[in-house]
């Protein structure tokens, strides 16, 4: 089920003129800042199908710079996201695609700095909801709608068992979790959706533990 | 998961052998699904509705777009009415006047609650405000009118679509009309089963209705799409409140709705390359707004 909430329908509260072009947007933007944990200093967005052909009109490119931010749907501050942005020395730009890609409303997004380099692909599915559907090359189901734990590992035996157990340690239940990996052995993802608010000691102890390089987290 | 209803007929099913109105199972799920307290969630759905009451003035003082494409037809809209010479009626055209209200507003970049989307907002506020006039509800009523419109629209959102991009205007003020038509019927002491038959009697009639908006603005011509979602949306309730039933069941309809958006090509998908967004002045609009650029290239209308 795509759509959990009558929020999803009956919302969100946002700044016009489009759910899925500026709201959806600017989710997109605001979850690739989340999981990359800090203020990107530039961004290269490419653009697929619906997107790539009115993104000028419907505001897209300021919502998602917007989103890179960390402003809301309802910020009124997205209107000024591009003269916002460059004050804080950020470069961007917009690559309208041709080819067709897995939803008309894609966006991927290339953002990094001087420490690290992500890249994230998101779908504005309508009414303002959206779906992480690749994180650096792994493709995934994010929905947003629970906390979740972004964790990057090496692939070895035992650490799928030990971060569950630090996270039953708190008396966190797991709603959904999904592991992926490049090659057998090499760099693998984790996603962990959770029913209960995530905490910073529950990072650190994950950070902590052996063949985990990265934690991330997003708040629902 | 904990889902109570996942489509029309599990939800009126559902409401009638409980003896619930429909914004009543809605509240319900939503604290199943999301664990939420009743009064946390009436709570947000409050703000939304003042949010919308909050866009509607805006609107009917007369707001203008970056673009020039729109604006200020609200305004005129409600001075038609105050001269008396309406021939629809004051409600219908109460309706229409806020829900361009609430568009211009969007098409300014201005602050509203997407009813389901953004394109869409005007329709569910529209009608609502104008049906208050007539109704008196309180405000838990007018609360309530947002969750049962929720209702049928988390139900379209999870079997069909709410995205233009994906199903055409069908899916944006299509969906809008319908849900805001159930909501009527059911604040105006209507069954829910005559919610059912009024959504679908309006998305019948809003059926493979394209997204073609000029120069990819959300305003030519979903300004006035909204303005015809309302009337339709009252014209709807007022039928399934006088018995008329649709032969053909809601879930089928938007089942069918969901197979027409599926085969529109993406020129009349939001892509602003078919439709109106092609015709000689929607290029030489979108020439004008945004300089030469992309026009040319490519205008299929097939």
């Amino acid at each position: 089920m795509k759509f959990r909430s009558v929020f999803d329908i009956i919302g969100p509260v946002m700044i016009g003129p489009s759910s899925s072009h500026t709201a959806g947007a600017a989710r997109i933007g605001r979850v690739a800042r989340t999981l990359f944990g800090r203020q990107p200093e530039w961004a290269r967005v490419h653009l697929y199908g619906s997107f790539a052909e009115t993104y000028k009109g419907h505001g897209t490119d300021v919502a998602i710079i917007g989103g890179l931010l960390d402003y809301d749907t309802f910020d009124e501050r997205i209107k000024s996201a591009f003269a916002d942005a460059e004050k804080l020395g950020m470069t961007f730009e917009f690559i309208p695609e041709e080819e067709e890609a897995v939803h008309p409303n894609t966006a991927r997004l290339v953002i990094g700095d001087s420490q690290g380099v992500m890249e994230l692909t998101g779908i504005s599915i309508g009414g303002g909801t959206m779906e992480v559907v690749e994180l650096n090359g792994f493709p995934l189901r994010l929905s947003g709608h629970y906390p979740a734990l972004l964790i990057v590992h090496n692939d070895r035996s035992g650490v799928i068992a030990s971060v569950s157990n630090a996270i039953a340690k708190l008396n966190i239940n797991i709603a959904h979790m999904e592991v992926d990996r490049k090659e057998k052995g090499e760099m693998a993802l984790m996603v962990i959706e959770v029913d209960q608010m995530i905490d910073a000691a529950l990072i650190n102890e994950l950070e902590s533990l052996p063949n985990v390089t990265q934690v991330s987290t997003l708040a629902n | 998961m904990d889902v109570l209803f996942s489509n029309v007929k599990e939800l009126v099913a559902l409401a009638e052998s409980q003896n619930k109105p429909i914004s009543e199972i809605m509240i319900e799920q939503e604290i199943l699904m999301t664990k939420r307290t009743r009064e946390e969630i009436i709570a947000q759905m409050d703000n939304n509705l003042t949010v919308m009451e909050k866009a509607v003035e805006r609107g009917l003082q007369g707001v203008h777009s970056a673009s020039g494409l729109t604006g200020g037809d609200a305004v005129l809209i409600q001075k038609y009415m105050a001269s008396g010479k309406s021939l629809c009626g004051d409600v219908v055209m109460d309706a229409v006047s806020k829900a361009v209200a609430t568009n211009e507003v969007n098409a300014a970049m201005g602050t509203i609650c997407a009813t389901p989307t953004a394109g869409a907002a005007g329709i569910v506020p529209g009608t609502l405000f104008a049906v208050k006039n007539k109704l008196n509800p309180t405000r838990e009523q007018m609360i309530n009118y947002l969750f049962t419109s929720g209702a049928f629209g988390f139900v379209v959102a999870n079997n069909a679509s709410i995205s233009g991009a994906a199903g055409g205007c069908q899916a944006e003020t299509g969906s809008a009309g319908s849900m805001a038509a159930a909501a009527i019927v059911e604040m105006a002491g209507g069954t829910p089963q005559q919610s059912a038959e009024a959504f679908s009697i309006v998305m019948k009639n809003m059926l493979g209705l394209v997204c073609d908006p000029v120069a990819g603005l959300v305003e030519v011509p979903c300004v006035k799409r909204n303005a015809m979602g309302a009337a339709k949306a009252l014209v709807g309730a007022d039928m399934a409140l006088a018995g008329v039933v649709s032969r053909i069941p809601t879930d089928e309809v938007i089942e069918a709705m969901h197979k027409i958006g599926k085969s529109m090509p993406s020129a009349l998908r939001e892509t602003a390359k078919g439709g109106l967004a092609a015709t000689p002045t929607g290029k030489a609009l979108e020439a004008k707004i945004f300089g030469k650029g992309k026009v040319d290239s490519d205008t299929v209308n097939s």
